[in-house]
């Protein structure tokens, strides 16, 4: 037999090496020593690094390395299971490739943007940091410095990177990789509900009977909450429904009872048939309706979230179905106005309008837009969503609703999270064990870090927003800062930075636990940007992603068993863990990098005054800023002088030192039980602690309470508000939530948008006064808030496939793979279980294009292109015409393809629907 | 093992003729006398039943160049083995199983049945070996083979059992099918333990068989037969024909005192 001396088109070739890096190697990543079976080892609980779901683990570590993991048998969320990437957690610290050590690009030995990454010492990578810092400041104001943060950040490094953000340099120009997770989530909360987060538990699960899936694959994304709902079904499966939508087959239909493929963006519809069904056949609960909620709806023409520049945001062409759904069939094929709104222009509107609004929504006319499998009989389909309907409005049947990012990345993904809390309200199945809404997050602290602590561009801890200024000053006053240092008005939203860093509006832009190179929509210009613009780029990360190529600086970083750190997961479960081993080389944590930056910085760098030019979303706050302070950030350094501040004081020792010194670090004591803590040891005080204790302030007596520092590292997590430590499971519901006094029933007490305009279905009459929906206040807490229920219109998303571009492309996860494979694909066994992205397409599509199963195909949009094999049979099936690919893989760029579309009210990416050709490669 | 000891006593013994200085020749016919077939040795698609298919392979290698994944080699001095026949390793590198099938197409002599579809292939059969290692027997949510099984949910399905430990889990245990499965040896290839749990097996060496008149009453449901239209009986000489023999063989027998006394 003869040798080939070169490599077949095998699959490990789709790889083609487009970005230039080598595929992890089996070889390349240590191996465990399992070896003596468990002898000397130490074992401590933690959690899992992958996904909201936050299972427990416990971590067993020998000579400094960790040797095992297992779930936590006392973990309620997970009794000691975990999925396959949770039994891998050990191995994703040791990749063979682990950076070590800063690395700069030089030329001759300085820095050069063009030049070859050199490893330089921490002190010559903060130098440079600052003083690219410090003249950006200068040149651009502090908009022009921006940090790129993340739903994987610990909880105190969240809250370390927002307060020196926003408090240190004055900045908003801070936001999460979280935004492209749950925004939309977030904003259907605080329209609907007031205040962020999901009311029910994980234990809705054991005690429901229904359960919906909307746009989630919970069986590859939340694998071991699918463990929970299978055992449901299992163990109760003539009275337990599970009814799964999407707009392909994937894993979760093996399980459902019914399952409901329907065309991207059709969900608002099938929502609207479902209300207007419940209030046909009069199942609707008006008692609950008329004591506990409004009707409300919102502008319809809002754009869809692209660059300024494109004509859509101006003006698109009405469908045939769109017209119809707004009530207005003349208007069809003929031009729309489109106006980007911001978030608080809504309005109550009466109960007939509500009734109105939906008429259109009938039976045939949602059958026929919504059903998204052509070979799929139209009066099968009906059936299907008359029985989706009868579910929710069966009166004694319990109903959960969950979804994740098919309605959450969705240009209308606010809309339908409203109009998913709409249906549960009309029935008045809410916020009781086994009824509710209920928004799953991706990520293992979106809920903890990103939204609890407020890491993004217009949010502070406890869902306070930078705009409102009693929330600056209670802020200001925590934070011990002089008043008007924080900035009012809400910085660039994540795909706004990349927009402005395009525009060259931006001179420092730092990524941490985050891959946007890799994860943002349309990643073709960003990347460029962040080599030719004249903005230095930093990137935090334990490897050499496609993020930190991107750089101009990279920072090595210790990864979640090298530090103490804790996580909220989707049930709002907070759960704390020590380090357990030495991040390598010269790693550092996160929060040990924030906090060594900012001793670069005095008081006089960054606290005198900038002019800026201030436009703030609520009428009445702007003008008070004007009134005050006109277009500028003022100079805060007397207040700073008055409150016992020199002007030579660093931030370090202002925002971190000052309440840190409180908290002495002592390994032996009973909270630290012999544990390292490398950051602490360096800052010379306990760190994590020191801002635990600072962020619970924030939440304390206003709904989301939360323990003591030393109280979760005795419990498996506790879910907020948190009261005399008793954690709680349902909010807003008597029995339940401490905040809803007795013979209330329900109060949805979130404080946001508690009085409103109100309406007809065109707009809003600010003639006539805002309607409350309270009744009073006691301590600060609403009494007998109302929730929303919502109307929206069916909308196209603004690319659809067409005759050049004729496929539908979905993106998302599978379950081998965490978001951009970076610690995945580094562990053997994961990588060899998926090595590559596959295109997932239904075989009457390949045959049409002369295409066989494992053919490498070019995939293309009219932003870019990747090659890959396709799979006509695997685990993911779409119907004719639509396209998935997993975003995993940095050999299979696949957002390269995807359009920075976002919902326009949350600023959320659509990663869900672009319109792509396949060709043979 | 057995297979380590004779390959070990193979190269002993090829070490013991060596020495004895025989030339060339005579050590590659002691070569080929020596290799033996593999019981476990995983066909490519289409291949002939294991003794036919030996019997009629040249050895001539198109198979292997027609593999576009380097899937199939053949069999080389020191492997178990006959050498120079095709074979695979599925946990190196599984059939992906090409439409088109290049390997069965190429082959000149009907080893590997040309006309072959991918799909009615069957190199071997899937078996979850080892339930107690297989981490999703355990609870785990992993069930790699079965997402990455191209046949999946046909070929392997997902079995649910409620946890009863853990009282709001569920068991996800992946199960074979026989009548779907080709052998490719992607499960066997992608399994996350350190051996893995499911192997390819000849079907030989993996399946067992029902009696040929033996049915699963809760599988093959069966309506009273109308027996009016039976097939008709024997003639009553033909029944009373066979009465005697059977009467004959039991007096035979029992007219046969043999050591009964002794």
């Amino acid at each position: 037999m003869k040798r080939r001396s070169f490599l077949k088109a095998s699959v490990a070739a789709s790889a083609a090496a487009a970005v230039g890096m080598n595929l992890p190697k089996e070889a390349d990543a240590a191996l465990l020593d399992y070896a003596g079976q468990g002898e000397g080892w130490k074992w401590d609980k933690s959690v899992c690094r992958f996904c909201g779901t936050g299972c427990g683990i416990q971590v067993a570590t020998k000579d400094g390395k960790i040797v095992s993991v297992k779930g936590d048998p006392q973990s309620p969320v997970n009794r000691g299971l975990n999925c396959v990437k949770g039994y891998f957690n050990a191995k994703i610290l040791y990749g063979k490739d682990r950076l070590t050590q800063p690395l700069l690009r030089k030329t001759n030995g300085k820095f050069d943007k063009k030049g070859k990454f050199t490893p330089v010492s921490w002190d010559e990578a903060f130098e440079i940091m600052a003083e690219k810092a410090k003249k950006t400041l200068k040149e651009k104001g502090p908009t022009g410095l921006a940090l790129f943060g993340s739903g994987q950040y610990t909880i105190d490094e969240g809250y370390a990177a927002a307060k020196l953000w926003k408090a240190g340099f004055r900045s908003n120009t801070i936001d999460p990789n979280a935004r492209h997770c749950m925004a939309s989530a977030v904003v259907g909360f605080y329209r609907v509900f007031g205040m962020d987060e999901p009311p029910g538990c994980y234990d809705d699960i054991e005690v429901t009977d229904t359960m919906i899936l909307w746009g989630s694959n919970m069986a590859e994304m939340h694998p071991i909450l699918w463990s929970r709902v299978t055992d449901r079904k299992l163990t109760s499966p003539d009275r337990t429904k599970i009814i799964v939508l999407s707009t392909y087959r994937h894993r979760s239909c093996d399980l459902a009872d019914t399952e409901i493929i329907f065309k991207p963006s059709t969900d608002i519809a099938i929502f609207n048939f479902i209300a207007k069904y419940l209030i046909d056949k009069d199942y609707v609960n008006w008692d609950f309706v008329k004591k506990h909620t409004v009707f409300a709806t919102s502008p319809n023409n809002i754009g869809y979230g692209l660059p300024k520049t494109d004509k859509r945001e101006k003006e698109v062409i009405l469908t045939e179905e769109e017209a119809i759904g707004m009530g207005m069939p003349e208007m069809a094929g003929k031009p729309w106005a489109q106006k980007p709104v911001g978030l608080l222009y809504q309005w109550a509107i009466s109960q007939e309008d509500y009734t109105k609004a939906l008429e259109p929504y009938t039976l045939d006319f949602v059958a026929k837009l919504a059903k998204g499998d052509e070979d799929e009989d139209l009066e099968e389909f009906k059936a299907k969503l008359v029985e989706l309907a009868e579910l929710y409005g069966e009166q004694s049947r319990k109903v959960v609703s969950f979804w994740t990012m098919g309605m959450n990345q969705h240009t209308r993904g606010t809309w339908v999270n409203e109009l998913a809390y709409a249906v549960h309200l009309l029935m008045g199945k809410q916020s009781t064990p086994g009824n509710g809404a209920f928004s799953l997050t991706g990520q293992p602290s979106a809920c903890g870090t990103a939204r609890e602590v407020g890491v993004f561009s217009h949010r502070l801890p406890a869902d306070k927003l930078v705009f409102v200024a009693p929330h600056r000053a209670k802020t200001e006053k925590i934070w011990k800062l002089p008043t008007g240092t924080l900035n009012p008005q809400p910085g660039a939203h994540a795909v706004k930075m990349m927009r402005d860093l395009q525009a060259g509006k931006l001179g420092f832009h730092w990524t941490m636990v985050a891959n946007p190179f890799q994860t943002y929509a349309n990643i073709n210009g960003w990347i460029e940007a962040a080599r030719e613009q004249d903005a230095f780029i930093v990137c935090s990360d334990p490897y050499p992603t496609i993020s930190a190529k991107v750089a101009d600086l990279i920072l090595p970083t210790a990864m979640i068993y090298e530090k103490w750190g804790a996580y909220g997961n989707a049930e709002r479960r907070t759960q704390h863990w020590r380090e357990q081993v030495s991040p390598p080389g010269e790693a550092k944590g996160d929060l040990w990098q924030l906090m060594e930056f900012s001793k670069r910085f005095q008081l006089k760098e960054v606290w005198g005054k900038y002019d800026f030019k201030i436009n703030l979303p609520v009428g009445k706050f702007d003008k008070m800023w004007k009134e005050q302070y006109g277009n500028t950030l003022p100079d805060v350094l007397p207040g700073a002088k008055e409150m016992g501040y020199s002007p030579e004081d660093t931030l370090f020792k202002v925002l971190f030192e000052n309440e840190g010194k409180k908290y002495k670090y002592d390994a032996n004591s009973e909270v630290a039980n012999g544990h390292k803590n490398h950051i602490a040891e360096d800052m010379g005080f306990f760190a994590q602690k020191a801002i635990w204790e600072e962020y619970r302030l924030f939440g304390k007596g206003n709904g989301h309470d939360l323990a003591s520092f030393d109280t979760y590292h005795k419990v498996r997590g506790l879910r907020w508000p948190v009261i005399n430590g008793k954690e709680t499971q349902w909010r807003y519901r008597e029995g339940f939530d401490p905040y809803v006094k007795p013979g209330q029933g329900f109060n949805f007490y979130g404080p946001l948008q508690k009085a409103i305009y109100t309406g007809d279905l065109e707009d809003w009459d600010k003639s006539k006064p805002k309607v409350k929906l309270f009744t009073k206040k006691e301590n600060g807490v609403i009494v007998d808030g109302k929730a929303k229920i919502f109307f929206h219109p069916y909308s196209a998303p603004p690319e659809r496939p067409n005759d050049k571009y004729d496929l539908w492309l979905c993106t998302g996860r599978v379950l081998e793979h965490w978001h951009s494979g970076t610690m995945t694909r580094r562990v053997p066994e994961l990588y060899r279980a998926v090595p590559h992205a596959l295109v997932y397409l239904h075989p009457a599509d390949a045959t049409k294009r002369g295409l066989k199963r494992n053919d490498l195909v070019k995939v293309e949009s009219i932003r870019g292109f990747v090659k890959a094999r396709i799979e006509t049979q695997g685990r993911n099936q779409p119907p004719k015409g639509l396209i998935f690919v997993p975003f995993f893989d940095e050999h299979v760029l696949i957002n390269k393809l995807t359009l920075d579309q976002t919902c326009p009210l949350s600023k959320e990416t659509d990663y869900k629907k672009c319109a792509v050709r396949i060709t043979k490669a | 093992m057995a297979k380590t000891s004779s390959r070990r006593d193979f190269f002993i013994r090829v070490g013991q003729v060596s020495t004895a200085s025989i030339v060339g020749g005579a050590l590659w016919g002691h070569v080929l006398v020596e290799s033996k077939a593999n019981a476990f040795a995983l066909r490519p698609p289409g291949a002939l039943p294991e003794k036919d298919f030996l019997a009629t392979c040249i050895k001539c290698g198109q198979c292997v160049d027609a593999c576009p994944y380097e899937t199939l080699s053949l069999t080389k001095v020191g492997e178990d083995g006959e050498i120079g026949v095709p074979h695979f390793t599925a946990r190196e590198i599984p059939c992906y199983m090409c439409e088109d099938v290049p390997c069965a197409r190429s082959c000149p002599t009907g080893a590997l049945d040309r006309e072959i579809e991918i799909n009615d292939s069957r190199m071997g059969l899937a078996v979850l070996i080892d339930q107690e290692a297989c981490i999703a027997f355990q609870g785990l949510r992993c069930e790699v083979c079965y997402r990455q099984c191209p046949l999946i949910d046909k070929a392997l399905t997902i079995n649910y059992r409620p946890q009863e430990r853990t009282g709001k889990h569920a068991f996800f245990e992946p199960v074979v099918h026989s009548d779907v499965c080709t052998g490719c040896g992607m499960c066997e290839q992608v399994c996350i333990l350190e051996e893995s749990a499911i192997r390819i097996l000849p079907h030989k060496l993996a399946q067992g068989k029902l009696g040929s008149n033996y049915r699963l009453g809760w599988k093959e449901k069966t309506k009273i037969s109308n027996f009016k239209d039976s097939s008709p009986e024997k003639t009553k000489e033909e029944r009373q024909q066979e009465s005697n023999e059977m009467l004959n063989n039991a007096l035979d027998s029992l007219n046969d005192m043999g050591t009964l006394y002794d």
